[in-house]
C-alpha cells in the first residue's frame, strides 16, 4: 500500500464520502444518489461485477473504503451511458465510476490481474511513446497480455480481421517498425510531465489541507 | 348565453374541477356573484374519472352530487361550460376576461332522453375514458354529467348525423346554428383552478407505454374499475381482453425525475396503494399486486392506509426504480427488469398487467399561460403578491389530493372575497 494511501486514510478517517468528494473526479455528486437502483438495473455489465453503481455509492457513504477501492466494478464499466441517461437525478455515473477507478489505481488499491486494468496500462504506455496510438502494437500486446502461447493462438484466430483491416487500409503493417507520432515529441513529453506534476500537487495539497 | 352580467364585484373562477367548484360555491354562498367557466362540456374535472377516493374508499360521485345540488340551489353562481379564458387584462379589483365559448349545439330544452345518441352513427375516441373506447357524435360525457345535457361533437356538424340528431329530438333542443362566441367579462378577482393532466407516459422510453399493450397508466386503470366504463368494470388486458390478476404498479412514472417532471406528484403512492385494494376487491385471494417504488410517500395520516396495505400478504413491495420493461411475445406479459435495492437482487419479473403511476403536471402549458402570473419551475402557480387579485386553487397550484385541493380552494375563495369586499367598500 502506498504512502499516499496511508496519509489519506489518516486524513479522512471515517469520512470516505468526503474523501471521494475532495479527490475523485465528479465525486461531489455521490451524495445526490437517492438509491432508486435504476442505474444498477440498467447496467449491461451488472450481472458480472462485484457491486452495481448504486451499491458502490451506498458503500462510499457507509465508509467501506477498502471494499470500494479494491472493487472490480469501476473497471467493468464500458461507458455505454445507460445509467447517465436514466438517472432521475442526472448523476454523471459513468464519469464517477471512471474517477473512482483512477483514484484506486493511483493509491495502488485497484485489483491486481484485472484485465481492463492491464489493458488500460498497455494503452497508456503505447500512447506515451509517441503521442499517437500504435494500433498494430497495441493489438498485439493485448493478444500477448497473458503469455506467449495464448498470444499466438489469439493472433492466429484474429488474422482474417487483421488482413481485412490491412487491405482496407485501416491497419498499416509498417507500424511494427516504430509507427507514426506527433510532430513535437519533446513538447508532448513535457506537456504530459507538467500535467502529472499538477495532478500530484493537487493530491499533495489535498492531503495537507 | 351572452346575457351574463358581471361587474368588478364579480369573482371569476377558471376551471370547474373539484377545486374550482369548491371555490365558486364557497364564494357564492357568502353572497358574492360568481361566474365559473369550464372548458369541458361538464363540471367536476378529473375526479369524475376516478373510481374511488383514498383514504376512505368512497365513490367520488357522492361528493360530486352534493356539490351539484349546492350549485343548482345557488342563484349567485353562473356556470358556463365549453368556455375557455383566452386573456385577462386589468388589475386587482378591475379585470376584464376574454372568454371563448364553443357551441354545444344543444340548448336548455334538453331532457337527456338520449334519442339523438341513438339516431347518430359515427363514433369518435372517448376522451372521458382516455380513448380506451369510442362514443358517438351526440353524447352525454358520462352518466352523472352536470349539466345533464347532451353535446354534439363539432365534427358531425354539416354531416347526415347532425340532421339525424335534430330529427330525433322531440324537445327542439338541438340548434345546429350555434356559433363560437367571444365574451368579455368583468371581475374584481379571479380564481385560477385549471388543475392537472397526467404526464405523457410515452415519453418514458424504457417503460414502452407506446409499444407494449399491457402497460397502461394509473388514470386508465381507474376507468377500468368503473362499472359504466370502457371495460364494464373489469380489469382487462388490452392485448387479449383477458382478465389480469397479477398486476404491477410502477411508482414515480415521470415524477421525481429530472428527465421528466422534477417534482414529486405526491398523490401517486396513495393512488397505487388504493389501486392495490381494487385488485383485491375484484379477485379476493386470487388477486396479486406488486408495487415497485423508490420510497413510499403516504403523507401524514395516510400512513395508516399504507400499513393496512402492507399487512396484506397478496401485496408485495419491491424497493426499486424499474430499469426497463420488455414484452414477452408469447404471453403478452410485460417483463420488468431491475435491481431490488434491498439486498441488491437482480430481478426479471413477468406480470399480466403493468400500471404506471403517472405524475401530475399543470394542465396549462407554462410557456403559453394566458394570464400574467408567477409560476414555479414546474409550471404550478406561486402564491405571490405580484399576482394581484388572481389566486390559484387546487392542482393549478401544486400536485394535491382532493382533500388538500379543496382546502386550498376554500382559502383562495376567502382571498377573492376579501378583494371584492374592498372594491365594494370603495364604491359605497
Ligand atoms: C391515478 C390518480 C388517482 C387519484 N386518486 C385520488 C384519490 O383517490 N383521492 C384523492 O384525494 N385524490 C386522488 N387523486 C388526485 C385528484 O385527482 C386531484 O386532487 C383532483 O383532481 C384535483 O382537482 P382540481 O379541480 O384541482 O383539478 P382538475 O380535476 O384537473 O380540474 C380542473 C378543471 O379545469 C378545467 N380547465 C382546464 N383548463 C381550463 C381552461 N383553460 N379554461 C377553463 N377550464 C379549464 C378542466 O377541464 C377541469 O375540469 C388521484 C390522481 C390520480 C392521477
Amino acid at each position: 500500500m502506498s504512502d499516499l494511501n496511508t496519509q489519506l486514510v489518516e486524513k479522512y478517517r471515517n469520512n470516505f464520502l468526503q474523501e471521494v468528494k475532495d479527490n475523485v473526479e465528479e465525486g461531489d455528486w455521490v451524495k445526490m444518489c437517492m438509491q432508486c437502483g435504476v442505474c444498477s438495473g440498467s447496467c449491461p455489465m451488472g450481472p458480472y461485477w462485484d457491486h452495481p453503481p448504486q451499491e458502490i455509492f451506498m458503500m462510499i457513504r457507509a465508509n467501506k473504503r477498502e471494499e470500494v477501492l479494491s472493487s472490480n466494478s469501476m473497471w467493468m464499466c464500458t461507458s455505454c451511458y445507460n445509467c447517465i441517461a436514466r438517472c432521475p437525478r442526472e448523476l454523471p455515473i459513468t464519469h464517477i465510476m471512471h474517477g473512482l477507478a483512477h483514484y484506486a489505481k493511483r493509491l495502488g488499491l485497484a485489483p491486481k490481474n484485472q484485465p481492463t486494468i492491464k489493458f488500460s496500462q498497455l494503452f497508456w504506455d503505447n500512447l506515451m511513446k509517441k503521442g499517437r496510438v500504435n494500433e498494430l502494437k497495441l493489438g498485439l500486446s493485448l493478444y500477448f497480455m497473458n503469455g506467449f502461447a495464448e498470444g499466438v493462438k489469439k493472433a492466429w484466430k484474429m488474422k482474417d480481421i487483421g488482413l481485412g483491416m490491412t487491405l482496407t487500409r485501416r491497419l498499416n503493417p509498417l507500424e511494427i517498425l516504430g509507427g507514426h507520432g506527433v510532430k513535437d515529441q519533446t513538447g508532448f513529453q513535457n506537456m504530459i510531465k507538467k500535467a502529472q506534476e499538477l495532478e500530484a500537487a493537487r493530491i499533495e495539497s489535498s492531503v495537507k489541507k | 348565453m351572452s346575457d351574463v352580467v358581471a361587474t368588478n364585484q364579480t369573482i371569476l373562477v377558471v376551471g370547474g374541477g373539484i377545486s374550482g367548484m369548491t371555490a365558486a360555491l364557497e364564494a357564492a354562498e357568502t353572497g358574492k356573484q360568481v361566474i365559473l367557466i369550464e372548458k369541458r362540456p361538464f363540471i367536476g374535472g378529473r375526479v369524475t374519472q376516478l373510481y374511488k377516493y383514498f383514504p376512505k374508499l368512497c365513490h367520488p360521485t357522492c361528493g360530486m352530487e352534493i356539490n351539484q345540488r349546492r350549485a343548482k340551489a345557488n342563484t349567485n353562481l353562473t356556470i358556463l361550460t365549453l368556455a375557455e379564458v383566452s386573456d385577462i387584462s386589468g388589475t386587482e379589483g378591475d379585470y376584464t376576461a376574454t372568454i371563448k365559448m364553443q357551441p354545444r349545439y344543444v340548448n336548455d330544452n334538453c331532457t337527456a332522453c338520449g334519442a339523438c345518441n341513438e339516431a347518430v352513427e359515427t363514433e369518435f375516441d372517448n376522451d372521458f375514458n382516455y380513448n380506451m373506447d369510442k362514443r358517438k357524435g351526440a353524447y352525454l360525457p358520462y352518466n352523472n354529467a352536470y349539466p345533464q345535457q347532451f353535446v354534439l361533437d363539432s365534427r358531425i356538424i354539416g354531416t347526415d348525423d347532425a340532421d339525424k340528431a335534430k330529427a330525433a329530438c322531440k324537445y327542439d333542443a338541438i340548434d345546429l346554428d350555434m356559433q363560437e362566441e367571444t365574451l368579455e367579462i368583468k371581475a374584481g378577482a379571479v380564481i385560477w383552478a385549471t388543475g392537472w393532466q397526467p404526464f405523457d407516459a410515452a415519453k418514458i422510453q424504457p417503460y414502452g407505454y407506446d409499444r407494449i399493450d399491457n402497460v397502461i397508466t394509473s388514470v386508465e386503470f381507474e376507468r377500468m374499475m368503473d362499472p359504466f366504463g370502457p371495460t364494464g368494470g373489469k380489469i382487462l388486458r388490452p392485448s387479449d381482453g383477458k382478465e389480469a390478476k397479477d398486476i404491477a404498479f410502477i411508482q414515480c412514472a415521470g415524477s421525481r425525475d429530472r428527465n421528466y417532471l422534477r417534482h414529486c406528484s405526491r398523490i401517486c403512492c396513495m393512488a397505487s396503494l388504493k389501486q392495490s385494494t381494487y385488485v383485491r376487491e375484484k379477485y379476493a385471494d386470487e388477486g396479486k399486486a406488486s408495487i415497485y417504488y423508490i420510497d413510499i410517500r403516504a403523507i401524514d395520516r395516510f400512513e395508516d392506509f399504507y400499513q393496512k396495505v402492507q399487512d396484506d400478504d397478496n401485496v408485495t413491495f419491491i424497493k426499486s426504480k424499474v430499469a426497463n420493461i420488455v414484452e414477452d411475445k408469447k404471453t403478452g406479459n410485460p417483463v420488468l427488469n431491475g435491481v431490488n435495492t434491498e439486498g441488491y437482487h437482480r430481478y426479471s419479473n413477468p406480470h399480466e398487467l403493468v400500471v404506471l403511476a403517472v405524475g401530475m403536471e399543470p394542465s396549462v402549458d407554462k410557456d403559453i399561460f394566458p394570464v400574467e402570473i408567477v409560476l414555479n419551475n414546474n409550471g404550478f402557480i406561486e402564491a405571490d403578491n405580484k399576482n394581484g387579485g388572481i389566486f390559484a386553487a387546487g392542482c393549478a397550484s401544486d400536485a394535491l389530493d382532493v382533500n388538500r385541493a379543496v382546502q386550498n380552494a376554500t382559502a383562495s375563495a376567502l382571498r377573492a372575497v376579501q378583494v371584492v369586499n374592498r372594491v365594494a367598500r370603495a364604491e359605497d
